[in-house]
């Protein structure tokens, strides 16, 4: 077993900042992930972030991701990056069990930062196993990683930020998106968003879900129909379109079991799809140089995970005993990226999930 | 399958991989994974449900789901979404939950 200073597990825009940070401050940092490439999902994001210039924001998600991964390039003797690895158990001493193709290995780490993402949720409709229903995120690797359309004609399911994004850029490969539903009354992304998709003619259906897929080796068919104030289905309202695919974006579940394995406290948090490890406000978890941060704390845009990777870093480094230059200031100052990031109608349903954990907002 | 026009994306031309899939062979681009060769293949169908025998594709397409599950060169419960795809590789459906050992 090896012993290592800071294990960041998880390589997407949260764990990217953490590792940076802690490099910074002067510690030995081993960034864990399992993809081949890291990123997490900025490595598909091809649309500009909002924000503000701090978190990026006019950039697009690959671009940010270059960005975060050459600021970590001059730490080459520091960094360690063990890429297509899967941390396949925690133990409460920061052991973690790793696997890399057909090798096992424990490493040891004095502090470690989760940052770990979340997964997409599925959506119980008849036949919603059936080849063709996709997450909307797997749609998105599929197109703007590896250059292939999922299908030719696509039934949307849900109005998030994702879900509207998704369906402009299937658009933009060439993909008839041919209708959106939306079990809400209201759309639940940003309107500028669905402003660019409604241009391009896509109808929004509010108050409409998906009831089966139709098909027999894969989807031939959707059937939507209408729901009342119980988001109940109609009877009678059925109509079907004809897709190659239906696309799930009904939001996302944090990634926590690693954390759980080793006893970090969580809640039930709704509005975060799951539960989530309860942190101080320096980000760490109930267990004592364990911290936490992006979607696996809170499930919100790419930009605030940055922003929690930072923090997360700066007080991980500080708790091995580096001098972290400002800190203080600088801690400061990122908690107020988080309050403006949060900011007005879009992030109600965050700053309500935070108040369960009793996080001011 | 594959998007040839795109106005973000660069797709530049890349090199064949030939691989086989059910005995039979098809070409993926570098850089794919195993699943995203199949699909560009026109390929949705990846394994069979355990019980019920139910065709089943990818679903998350970033290694959580295990909707993708096949068995790779006689290795079973890969997950082909998040493998890179290899010159020559043997990619099988898988049946049931997959034998470890080898027949």
């Amino acid at each position: 077993m090896q012993n290592k200073e800071a294990i960041v597990i998880g390589g997407g825009p949260a764990g990217l900042t953490a590792a940076f940070e802690l490099l910074q401050a002067g510690a030995s940092v081993c960034l864990i992930d399992r993809n081949e490439r890291l990123g997490g999902q900025l490595t598909k994001q091809t649309h500009m972030f909002f924000g503000s210039e701090k978190q990026y924001a006019s950039h697009r998600g690959i671009d940010i991701l270059e960005i975060l991964t050459n600021a970590l390039g001059k730490y080459g003797n520091k960094l360690e990056i063990l890429t297509q690895t899967t941390v396949v158990g925690m133990y409460r001493d920061k052991v973690l069990a790793c696997v890399k193709g057909d090798k096992f290995f424990k490493l040891k780490g004095e502090k470690i930062v989760f940052a770990t993402g979340a997964s997409e949720k599925a959506l119980p409709f008849e036949n919603n196993d059936l080849p063709g229903v996709y997450a909307a995120g797997a749609v998105q690797t599929l197109m703007n990683e590896y250059g292939i359309k999922p299908g030719e004609k696509v039934l949307m399911v849900g109005s998030g930020n994702i879900g509207l994004i998704v369906s402009y850029q299937l658009m933009q490969a060439g993909v008839e998106v041919v209708g959106l539903v939306e079990a809400a009354d209201r759309i639940g992304g940003y309107l500028v968003h669905a402003s660019k998709i409604k241009r391009l003619g896509v109808d929004i259906l509010t108050k409409t879900s998906v009831k089966r897929a139709i098909g027999k080796e894969s989807v031939e068919a959707a059937e939507i129909w209408d729901l009342d104030e119980q988001w109940q289905g109609i009877e009678g309202t059925e109509r079907t379109l004809e897709v190659d695919t239906i696309c799930v974006a009904v939001g996302l579940a944090p990634l926590t079991e690693l954390l759980q394995q080793m006893g970090v406290k969580v809640q039930y948090v709704r509005e975060f799809g799951g539960n989530v490890p309860v942190l101080d406000e320096n980000y760490q978890t109930s267990v004592e140089g364990v911290y936490a941060c992006g979607d696996l704390v809170n499930i919100e845009e790419a930009s605030s995970a940055m922003v929690e990777g930072r923090i997360a870093g700066i007080n991980a480094a500080r708790s091995l005993g580096y001098d972290v230059e400002n800190a203080d200031f600088r801690i400061k100052a990122l908690h107020h990226e988080l309050k403006d990031l949060r900011g007005g109608p879009p992030g109600d349903k965050v700053r309500k999930g935070l108040k369960k954990l009793g996080v001011a907002t | 399958m594959r998007i040839k026009e795109h106005p973000i994306l660069e797709l530049a031309e890349k090199p064949p991989i030939p691989f086989y899939f059910n005995g039979k062979k098809l070409y993926g681009i570098e850089g794919d994974t195993i699943a995203s060769a199949l699909h560009a293949n026109g390929v949705k169908k990846l394994s069979e449900s355990i019980h019920l025998k139910r065709p089943r594709g990818f679903y998350c397409a970033i290694g959580n789901c295990a909707s993708c599950n096949m068995v790779v060169d006689g290795e079973p419960n890969v997950r082909t979404c998040i493998t890179p795809l290899k010159e020559g590789m043997r990619v099988e459906n898988q049946q049931g939950k997959g034998h470890i050992h080898a027949k």
